[in-house]
Formats: C-alpha cells, sequence, structure tokens
C-alpha cells in the first residue's frame, strides 16, 4: 500500500467511552485495509458544541492546539470518525484564515498554529483515497441480503463550503460503500435531518420526537438495521431507543450501526473486534440476515444431492 | 406575535453588533422563510429562527437576547446551507448565543448548566469525562433522575469510565480557558 495511505488520527472524547465501538471498529477497518492511523499524540478536546455557544476564539483554541500538534508530526492530514470533532477542527482552519482570528485565537494557545493542516472524516478518505473499487475487491464477506438506510446526520456534509465533501443534502458516501460490500441500500429521505444532537441530557423531550421521527421511518422503509457515522446519532437512536419506544408508543427494534462495523463483517473481521457486543440494540436480526438466502439454496442444494 | 413598535425599540447597536460579531449582512434577508421550513427545532422554539432575523434586523434587542429559540438551536446548519442569499443563519444564531450569554439570559436553564459542565469538564481533564460530565449536570441541576433508566443498558457494556483520560497538557488547556477568561474581561 502507498505510503499516500497514512494520517495523524484523532479518535475524539467518545471514542474512548460511549462510541468505543466506532473507534474499535475504525481501527481495525483501516488496519485491514492498508492505511495508518497514527493518533496525535497527547489529543486534547476539540470543544464540541458547547466551546462555540459560549465564543469562536476559545472554540477555535480548543482545535487548533490539536492542529498543531498535526503540524508537529509533519503529516498534513488529519482524520477524524467524529463529525463534531470534525467540524470543529476544520471550522477552526477555516477561521483562522482570517488574521484577526488567528491572532486571536493564538493569543489562547501555548504553542501557535500556522494553518495549512487538511482534516478529513475516515467515510472521506475511505471514498476518495482507498476508493469504492478497492473496497469492492477487499470485500471476502459480501453483506448480501441486508437491507439498510445510511444516516449521515446534520454536520457531516454542512455547511458545504466549510466541509467540502459529499452531497449537502443528498451525501451517497456511506450508500456506495454499503452498496460496493453488497448490501441492499434503501433511499433514506432523512438522511441529513438533525436527530436532536447534544439535547439528550438537557431536553430529551427534544431527542424522543426528532429521533422518534428517523425510527419511524426506517421502519416504515422495512430496513434491518440503520448505519450511522455519528457517535452522537447512533447514542440517540441505539441507547434511547427504548426511551423513545416509551415516549412514543412506538414498538422499534432497529439495530443501529456505526458503518465501518459492517465494513468490518464484510471484509471478514469477527464481531467482537468490531465492538458488536457494545451495541444497546441487539444486531442479531441483522447479521443473521447476512447471506441468508445463500445459505438456504447451498443447503437446498446439498439436500437435493444427499438424496 | 404581537405588533412590534420599532420607533421606540429600534436598537441600531444592537444590529451593527450582531452584523459585526457575525460577519453577516442582515439587510440580506428578505424573510423567504426557507430557514424556518427546514429547521427541524422550529416545534420547540418560541420564536422561529426567521422571526429571528427580521427581529435582529429591526433592533429588538431585548426580545432576541432574551429567547428560548437560541439555546435550543443545536448548530444543525440547515438553514446556512438552504439560505438563498448565503447568510450564515447558524453563526447568527450563535453569535446571539454569545451576547445573551453576556448579559446575563439563560432562558433554558438546563441546556446552559449542561454546556457548562461540558467545558468544566474540558477545562479539568483536558478531554471530557463523560461520567463526570453527568455527574456534575446532576449536581447543577439537581436533577438526579437524568437518564437514571440507562444506567442498567450501559453499564453492562463496559463503556463508561470511572475516572477521567489524563492528559499530558492538561494545564495548556487550563490555560486556554484562563487567557480566554482575561481576554473577555478587557
Amino acid at each position: 500500500m502507498s505510503d499516500s495511505l497514512t494520517y495523524a488520527y484523532y479518535p475524539g472524547c467518545s471514542g474512548a467511552g460511549t462510541s468505543m465501538e466506532y473507534d474499535m471498529s475504525t481501527r481495525s477497518v483501516c488496519d485491514k485495509l492498508g492505511i495508518r492511523l497514527t493518533d496525535i499524540p497527547d489529543w486534547s478536546c476539540c470543544g464540541s458544541t458547547p466551546a462555540h455557544t459560549v465564543d469562536h476564539s476559545l472554540s477555535s483554541a480548543l482545535s487548533a492546539r490539536n492542529l498543531q500538534l498535526v503540524e508537529k508530526m509533519d503529516l498534513d492530514t488529519a482524520i477524524t470518525p467524529c463529525p463534531s470533532c470534525l467540524t470543529n477542527l476544520k471550522t477552526a482552519e477555516h477561521r483562522m484564515q482570517k488574521d484577526e482570528m488567528r491572532e486571536k485565537v493564538n493569543k489562547l494557545l501555548d504553542t501557535p498554529y500556522k494553518g495549512g493542516v487538511a482534516t478529513k472524516s475516515v467515510l472521506q478518505i475511505l471514498v476518495e483515497d482507498f476508493g469504492l473499487d478497492a473496497l469492492k475487491k477487499s470485500t471476502i464477506k459480501p453483506l448480501k441480503g441486508l437491507k439498510v438506510a445510511a444516516y449521515y446526520g446534520c454536520i457531516m456534509n454542512r455547511p458545504p463550503e466549510v466541509m467540502n465533501f459529499d452531497d449537502p443534502e443528498h451525501p451517497m458516501a456511506m450508500d456506495n460503500i454499503m452498496k460496493a460490500m453488497g448490501a441492499t441500500v434503501l433511499p433514506f429521505p432523512l438522511k441529513v435531518e438533525c436527530c436532536g444532537a447534544s439535547f439528550g441530557i438537557p431536553r430529551k423531550d427534544v431527542v424522543m420526537k426528532l429521533s422518534g421521527k428517523l425510527l419511524d421511518v426506517a421502519d416504515d422503509l422495512g430496513v434491518d438495521a440503520l448505519v450511522t457515522a455519528c457517535p452522537l446519532c447512533q447514542m440517540n437512536l441505539d441507547l434511547r431507543q427504548t426511551q423513545i419506544n416509551s415516549a412514543t408508543g412506538a414498538k422499534h427494534n432497529i439495530p443501529i450501526f456505526y458503518y465501518t462495523q459492517l465494513m468490518g463483517l464484510a471484509l471478514g473481521m469477527s464481531e467482537k473486534e468490531l465492538g458488536m457486543d457494545k451495541l444497546c440494540v441487539s444486531p442479531r436480526k441483522a447479521i443473521d440476515a447476512i447471506g441468508k438466502e445463500e445459505k438456504k439454496i447451498a443447503e437446498t442444494l446439498l439436500r437435493r444431492r444427499l438424496k | 406575535m404581537g405588533i412590534v413598535n420599532i420607533t421606540k425599540t429600534y436598537d441600531a447597536d444592537f444590529v451593527k453588533q450582531v452584523e459585526k460579531e457575525s460577519g453577516q449582512d442582515m439587510s440580506l434577508c428578505y424573510q423567504c422563510g426557507n430557514c424556518t421550513a427546514g429547521c427541524p427545532y422550529t416545534f420547540a422554539y418560541d420564536i422561529p429562527v426567521s422571526r429571528i432575523m427580521r427581529m435582529v434586523q429591526a433592533g429588538q434587542k431585548d426580545t432576541v437576547l432574551k429567547c428560548k429559540s437560541i439555546w435550543l438551536c443545536a448548530t444543525c446548519e440547515s438553514c446556512t446551507t438552504r439560505c438563498p442569499n448565503n447568510i450564515d443563519v447558524a453563526h447568527i444564531m450563535d453569535v446571539l448565543r454569545h451576547m445573551a450569554r453576556r448579559e446575563g439570559h439563560a432562558p433554558v436553564p438546563t441546556v446552559k448548566k449542561f454546556w457548562d459542565s461540558f467545558l468544566d469538564s474540558v477545562e479539568n481533564n483536558g478531554r471530557v469525562f463523560e461520567v463526570g460530565l453527568l455527574a456534575a449536570y446532576v449536581a447543577k441541576t439537581g436533577r438526579f433522575w437524568t437518564d437514571l433508566d440507562l444506567g442498567p443498558k450501559v453499564l453492562p457494556k463496559g463503556k463508561m469510565h470511572f475516572k477521567p483520560h489524563e492528559i499530558q497538557g492538561k494545564d495548556e488547556i487550563k490555560k486556554i480557558f484562563k487567557r480566554f477568561e482575561e481576554e473577555s474581561r478587557k
């Protein structure tokens, strides 16, 4: 594999906690594909939503401390699985292109950040640098028979001037990865509608309504599972699914995967190393749907031959 | 929504301040309502986002800075992405809560306390410590029942750590917050 597939890796705080299966599966998938990730040494929190609601120089400083660490690594691209980290790191870079803001932010930092580090999502480099054809070729166990819809969340691709990846209203990166690896992908009309984000704790009612709507539509489509790329979306839809059922009277039982977990299955990895046991809604029925038809046909043929 | 008498309450400095801090031209908004149509939070807002835009144009500082909507915006960027005049509406919402904070308004106290607890966690540890954040939020709000039902679901998964992750640059992060406080006082 070429040297170009080496990146500085920013796992994000939730990667060590509530979204550890995202981090685990991202690392395993990249390793399997020969994509080298080097953790940003001593990385710190990007500030997430709370920081930018207080002040933009504070938010940019918390992010820029990490970008400045990437500068020291002699790598030009940092990648992160988390859209919230992504948006903060990218926005800091974007804002600091203005001299006034750069000076203001650098005043807050021990080591000033010069600028020039590109931050991308893991999703973006998988599609653009590794490529869908190569993914198709790497697939060992195709996700045949699995019906999924891809849910991107609100900020993976928006605002387009800052995020510069995929379509802001109708992104296709995850749809295409899932298709390339054999899954049946249904068109999900709410793929960029907000799930309620970080209001789960302070205003649960908001998340119940917004995430509830996403699950309703997913069920109407008849999916086996939803595929996500964001720790917060995944948590709202998976961990809070029983809360949503009690709040809305629904009876959802939809497994919510990180797209990297399903990629891992297609690459022949074990459920354990992909953190399948970390999911709250049991992924069993969805995983068992993979290759079910093929298995049935094979059994029938075998029985016929034995007769 | 009642009638606003703008001859009495128009605050020109407020409009200028919002424009300066957000870098946006408020006069570009022609009230098409696209932002409100796409905003997933309109059902929870006391003033829809397009009306907030109009209120800012009309210099209605008090009404805008005291409204709940600016604390319920998740910065999902629908408004910014869909504005036909390329106004960064989400940026304006952010700037309005910066101003509301400075004026001491917090009409949705749980949201402010959650965000504050989050930032305290970053300031103290360098990274967010999830269990500590929840505990701090509960202590701040007295809402001890917050997500109590999720405990049995999440604890057996081995995802929750009961100690923060130590980072070497912890003091660097503390200094970012300290310098920010000092700069804000200037």
